[in-house]
């Protein structure tokens, strides 16, 4: 049986989504079932190692899914070209291996900006405790029941989330609050 | 030091202010605070090929209470920054600061919202050297600059100015 199959036949209606490129395998799971899916793969898939976990902002998917959207309406002559809502503008990747067999999963969610929240699976890899720390840093999510959700490498009083598209490259002229002076 | 005179057997005549700069810039001792690759290339300056000792850097202090110079070796990131304006404060007086490379002369290649642009808008520096990094060499020419300027100093003047000052700051 191939990894493919056995992952279909694990995850079941779990699986939103399974494309493969070049023999690497992507899933994506739906938003409100990441622990039982992701608790499926380490228990009877046996992927027991969290290998990465970072997000993703599409941003330019979604404004340009927007626009087309725009466009569409505007010129009535052409045919309207929508395939749904766009698409929900983060995503989530856990990058899972297998210690035993050395097979890797790539295992996506889709988080939308209107509700930045997931469950946090440090209860599953106690490795995932700093990579959702630098998740929500860069992005903004939140995880739902993480020990410890701090900011992981900007100031804690840093306010934006500096990996969004939408945030300036140079930033917005933040500093760090002083708490003292030279002497 | 200039001797003005020298008189019979073990005499000679100064200026006080020569003899504190002649202590002074002969025994520069460095305080590393290396951030990045330029840490790297102090390090070997530092090191014998190089052998910054032979200035007066003799002693690389690991705490900014027992140097004079601080050689500021690479990025500084804003979260950074309160780190190295308390290591300057608790550094005694007289003190020196080199700024070693791009990033810590002017952010480098970094113009991002993360990178303090310069550390010369956090702390007073003495000698810039640019270079992505700039080679040992180039450290070492820092340090005779910054000799030169210790040697061109007035510490007994400023310090009268800034009793004056004190006094009539209290009048």
């Amino acid at each position: 049986m191939s990894l493919k199959e056995r992952i279909e036949g694990i995850l079941g209606r779990d699986l939103l989504e399974l494309t493969e490129f070049r023999g690497d395998i992507c899933v994506e799971i739906p938003k409100n079932r990441v622990i039982q899916a992701l608790t499926m793969l380490k228990e009877e898939a046996g992927f027991d190692f969290l290998s990465d976990l970072f997000g993703i902002d599409n941003l330019d998917l979604y404004t340009k899914a927007k626009k087309k959207k725009k466009k569409s309406e505007d010129d009535e002559a052409q045919e309207p070209e929508e395939k749904g809502p766009p698409p929900p503008r983060f995503e989530v990747i856990y990058l899972l291996l297998s210690l035993s067999t050395n097979e890797r999963v790539m295992v996506k969610v889709r988080v939308p900006e209107d509700d930045l929240e997931l469950p946090s699976i440090t209860g599953l890899w106690r490795a995932a405790n700093w990579p959702e720390r630098e998740v929500f840093d860069m992005f903004g999510v939140r995880f739902k029941g993480h020990p410890n959700l701090r900011r992981l490498l900007m100031w804690d009083e840093f306010q934006d989330h500096p990996l969004r598209k939408d945030y300036p490259l140079e930033g917005k002229g933040e500093e760090r609050h002083l708490n003292y002076d030279i002497a | 030091m200039k001797f003005q005179a020298i008189q019979g057997e073990g005499w000679l005549l100064t200026k006080a202010e020569q003899l504190i700069n002649w202590g002074r810039s002969r025994s520069p001792w460095p305080f590393p605070y290396g951030t990045a690759c330029c840490g790297i290339e102090l390090m070997c300056a530092l090191a014998s090929g190089y052998d910054m000792a032979r200035f007066g850097a003799e002693r690389v202090a690991f705490t900014p209470r027992q140097c004079d110079v601080l050689i500021e070796a690479g990025t500084i990131t804003k979260k950074m920054v309160p780190v190295l304006k308390r290591i300057y404060a608790q550094m005694a007086e007289p003190k020196w600061v080199i700024a070693v490379g791009a990033c810590a002369c002017s952010g480098g290649v970094f113009r991002t919202y993360s990178t303090q642009q310069g550390i010369g808008s956090i702390i007073p520096v003495d000698v810039y050297i640019p270079g992505c990094p700039p080679r040992p060499e180039g450290i070492l020419y820092a340090l005779l600059k910054l000799i030169d300027k210790i040697e061109a100093d007035h510490p007994l003047y400023k310090q009268r100015r800034k009793v004056v000052e004190a006094l009539e700051a209290a009048k």
